[in-house]
């Protein structure tokens, strides 16, 4: 009898923490979903055009999110240079489109195709983060606008006079580069298309759904196996992991490479479902906006999961939906959610990493009381 | 008594470091199933013996070592961790090699995981791709836990253990090692609580009996009379002495740790000797948050005009102390100034209250490297008391400018006085030596005319002869200037040489005071936390 009795009095406290707990651990992702109801409800927007745009987003946006879990995994942080696998993914875009390759082998070969480059870009790119553990984000992102002035030199001077591309509707009037916006017409929609049933009037691209599931399916596979607990332990403790055999340099590097590869893929998929490149500018936004919907659906720059990536950009994308639309109906003018919305992109990173040394001091904090209780 | 090959032989161990002999012919040896005890202090070479039995990097990068290391009669060479592990040599370390995130059997299988072929990995024929088999990682990590007479569930995340649970796994991880013979024993009960110091020695018993060889590093002498079956004592990188264990007593032990020469100098008297009727300082229940240098509550009281020494092992928290009392760590307690309370965690505060601080950690915190002498004199009292500024214009009084005339000649009085050596007070401080980089520090110390000195480790990596000019001129300070010093160093004959008492500190609290005269024995069993005396 005194047994329950405990319990009931023991376990009170424990519940109402839980719940303290839900909420701190998950504060970002319940405001978020908070903002997007309230802004949807603002801009009295139509369920089903709701609906349609988070599904397309979710299907052109996972696979880049996805790419970031496996360096957080490997304590990298976030990883900036996914745009670099963009870049990569948008070079075969070109290269297909230029051999007029079409449709689903037409995406296909293009992945193929950007996976070496990416792979390399990869490689390198770890060398680099390798050097200088620790700071490894910044270092990512600035791997990304460094990158970024290669890439322009390739597509902006070389094509033409080195790299043979002879097709006029591709290069700038003067024959050299690429024009700014290419049209992917041989590999547009390649995939959403396949097969695109409509239930209830939402249109559901099911075989782009089903890649990106898949991908969830192989990283969680890989994070079960020993490159997947040699990350992991990499991510907690470079220093220990060594010490006990783990090659941390090594491992370091192929969490960049498979990251690279999959946004390589990941852009392919976004730019197959768009059906326009922006040579110049597809890439750039790529970096911060799959991190930032990374963490709106809750992730840290310690920890990410899959669910964290499909909340997240769920999330962020419905946000962005109705956010200008919001800013439309209350403002009438639609720039005040534009605002919103690209406001809301930097301050969530900001506000994320911020939260995370934060929280980061207060566990230190904890530590040294257990420490000092103990004795 | 007829025993069999040992284990492990190392002959005539020698090894330096840039020059500083820190192992010189050290031999030791181990036979199957003996529990060989190795004490010593700080600095004795215990941890570098280590390092080269497990092929440490750090060894092989400082030019390796000369003598030979024998497994099984067989001579080794052991040039990385993995070949050490290899040839069966354990080691349980004394900072954890655990990862928090991961559960018990995870850090006890890590990189040795036991893994099962699937499509993928057969496809691509790596073992990178291989599954982890969980329920086979558990089974063993059970039965390493159970050798050990843990009950804890394996499944467990090590985030959160006890402290000495902990321990636990990281030997549970060596013993599962099948190939494991030799294991080595870091300081193990350093963060243990005496309960689970017991248990761990209960483990070390019964590992022995299983025909384990044990190499055991440790500083609590008691431990080592409860279990050792040989013991080696290391002074100043020399074996010292080797005893069985009937012939071992703790205080011999302790003689032989400490022992060393003191060369007795007379200080110069005073008019009126300190006393505990007039105290400068006090401090109660100290907690510092240092880390590796924890402070656990330390009470002390300090008379005035006395060079009161602070010793201990090293990682007892010594070096908190000044630290935390100066506000470069974060610490809470009470300390008090002639009666008055001292606001802690604000150094700002502590130095207008007239307590200065020369670091042991010269060249980060102590000094401004690139900038001269004459500045590093000056700063620290321009921006606590405003001193060698001077109001420009003169209408604002708020604004000051360095006041340079009366900052060079108070320079140059401190270069005369405390004899530093240099081209001039404009020379930087970093092309100085080491001993006259300490002397600039104690003369920016100075320059806010302290009434209590703290100074950390103020002969560390300076040559002998400067050691001596720096004590000396501690002393001086001292004797002339009527400034309380508390002293702290992992040199004891330095601290018996010119303090009037020695606190030793033991875990992070006063172990007890001993007058400097007091013998080695009662100096090493106090460091080993052994006794506990109150002030005399």
């Amino acid at each position: 009898m005194t047994q329950t009795h405990d319990k009931t009095v023991e376990s009170r406290p424990t519940v109402s923490l839980d719940m303290r707990r839900m909420i701190l651990t998950n504060g970002v992702p319940i405001l978020f979903l908070v903002l997007s109801i309230t802004m949807a409800l603002v801009a009295g927007l139509n369920i089903t055009f709701l609906l349609n745009e988070v599904v397309t987003r979710l299907g052109r946006n996972s696979l880049l999110v996805l790419s970031l879990l496996i360096p957080v995994t490997a304590g990298m942080g976030l990883n900036f240079s996914i745009v670099i696998g963009a870049m990569a993914g948008q070079a075969a875009a070109i290269a297909v489109t230029y051999w007029r390759i079409t449709g689903v082998q037409g995406f296909l070969l293009a992945c193929l195709l950007s996976t070496p480059i990416a792979a390399i870009a990869g490689w390198l790119a770890g060398n680099v983060l390798n050097r200088a553990k620790g700071r490894e984000m910044i270092t990512s992102m600035i791997l990304g606008f460094f990158a970024n002035g290669i890439y322009q030199l390739i597509f902006l001077f070389l094509v033409g006079p080195i790299i043979p591309l002879k097709d006029p509707a591709m290069l700038l009037p003067q024959g050299i580069g690429v024009r700014n916006t290419v049209d992917l017409i041989n590999i547009s929609q390649a995939l959403d298309k396949i097969w695109r049933p409509v239930i209830g009037g939402v249109r559901i691209p099911v075989v782009t759904l089903l890649v990106s599931a898949g991908m969830c399916v192989l990283i969680g596979f890989l994070l079960k196996t020993k490159i997947g607990q040699n990350l992991r332990a990499v991510g907690q403790d470079m220093h220990i992991a060594e010490v006990m055999g783990i090659k941390v340099d090594k491992t370091r590097i192929i969490a960049m490479i498979l990251s690279t590869v999959i946004a390589g893929w990941g852009q392919l998929i976004f730019l197959q479902n768009i059906g326009t490149l922006n040579t110049y500018n597809s890439h750039e936004q790529v970096g911060m906006f799959s991190i930032a919907a990374l963490l709106v659906g809750g992730a840290s720059t310690r920890r990410a999961t899959i669910w964290h990536a499909i909340a997240g950009v769920i999330l962020f994308h419905t946000l962005f939906v109705v956010s200008p639309l919001a800013g439309q109906r209350l403002f009438g003018v639609p720039q005040i959610g534009e605002y919103f919305r690209v406001f809301v992109a930097y301050g969530i990173i900001a506000v994320a990493l911020a939260l995370h040394a934060w929280q980061g001091r207060q566990v230190r904090r904890q530590e040294i009381k257990e420490a000092m209780l103990t004795e | 008594m007829e025993r069999a090959q040992q284990v492990l032989e190392m002959k005539g161990i020698t090894k330096q470091y840039f020059g500083n002999t820190v192992l010189n012919d050290v031999s030791i040896d181990l036979y199957p199933g003996e529990i060989h005890a190795l004490v010593g202090e700080n600095g004795a070479g215990k941890s570098t013996l280590m390092n080269i039995l497990f092929g440490m990097p750090v060894i092989h990068s400082t030019g390796g070592f000369s003598g030979e290391i024998l497994i099984d009669g067989k001579k080794v060479e052991l040039l990385s961790p993995a070949e050490a592990m290899q040839m069966g040599i354990g080691m349980v370390h004394q900072e954890f090699m655990l990862l928090p995130g991961f559960t018990i059997t995870e850090n006890i299988k890590l990189n040795r995981e036991t893994t099962r072929k699937n499509a993928l990995s057969r496809l691509f024929k790596s073992e990178f791709l291989d599954y982890l088999d969980t329920p086979a990682m558990r089974k063993d990590a059970r039965h390493a836990l159970d050798r050990l007479d843990m009950s804890i569930d394996e499944w467990l995340p090590v985030a959160g253990l006890p402290v000495g649970y902990m321990q636990f796994v990281e030997i549970a991880r060596e013993i599962d090692k099948k190939e494991v013979k030799i294991l080595v024993f870091d300081e193990p009960t350093a963060v243990l609580t005496e309960t689970e110091a017991d248990r761990l020695l209960g483990s070390l018993r019964r590992l022995a009996a299983d025909g384990i060889s044990i190499l055991f590093i440790t500083h609590r002498l008691d431990e080592v009379m409860a279990v050792a079956d040989r013991i080696t004592v290391l002074r100043d990188g020399e074996a010292v002495a080797r005893l069985n264990k009937d012939e071992a007593v703790v205080e011999r032990i302790a003689e032989l740790m400490v022992g060393r020469r003191i060369e007795k100098v007379d200080l110069p008297p005073r008019d009126k000797e300190p006393g505990d009727e007039d105290l400068a300082f006090t401090i109660d229940n100290l907690m510092v948050d240092m880390p590796g240098e924890m402070v656990r509550g330390l009470s002390l009281s300090v008379r005035r005009g006395e060079i009161l020494g602070i010793g201990g092992l090293a990682g007892h928290g010594k070096l908190g102390i000044a630290n935390g009392i100066m506000g470069l760590y974060p610490a809470s307690g009470r300390v008090s100034k002639n009666g008055d309370l001292i606001p802690l965690n604000s150094p700002e505060q502590v130095l207008l209250e007239g307590l200065a601080f020369v670091s042991e950690d010269r060249r980060g915190v102590g000094l401004l490297l690139d900038e001269p002498i004459e500045r590093n004199i000056g700063v620290t009292a321009m921006q606590v008391q405003h001193k060698f500024l001077r109001p420009w214009p003169r209408f604002l009084s708020g604004l000051r400018l360095e006041d340079r005339k009366e900052l060079r000649a108070y320079s140059e009085e401190m270069i005369r006085k405390l004899d530093i050596r240099c081209l001039g007070p404009t020379q930087p401080v970093r092309s100085l030596s080491g001993g006259n980089q300490q002397k600039v520090c104690v003369a920016k110390a100075l320059a806010l005319d302290p009434e209590i000195l703290f100074v950390s480790e103020p002969t560390r990596g300076i040559d002998v002869g400067a050691k001596r000019l720096v004590l000396d001129l501690l002393v001086r300070l001292n004797r002339e200037h009527n400034v309380t010093i508390l002293m702290t160093s992992s040199e004891l004959g330095e601290l018996r040489k010119i303090c009037d008492r020695v606190a030793i500190v033991y875990r992070g609290r006063l172990a007890g005071i001993l007058p400097p005269d007091a013998s080695d024995a009662e100096f090493g069993l106090m460091m080993a936390g052994r006794v506990r005396k109150e002030a005399i």
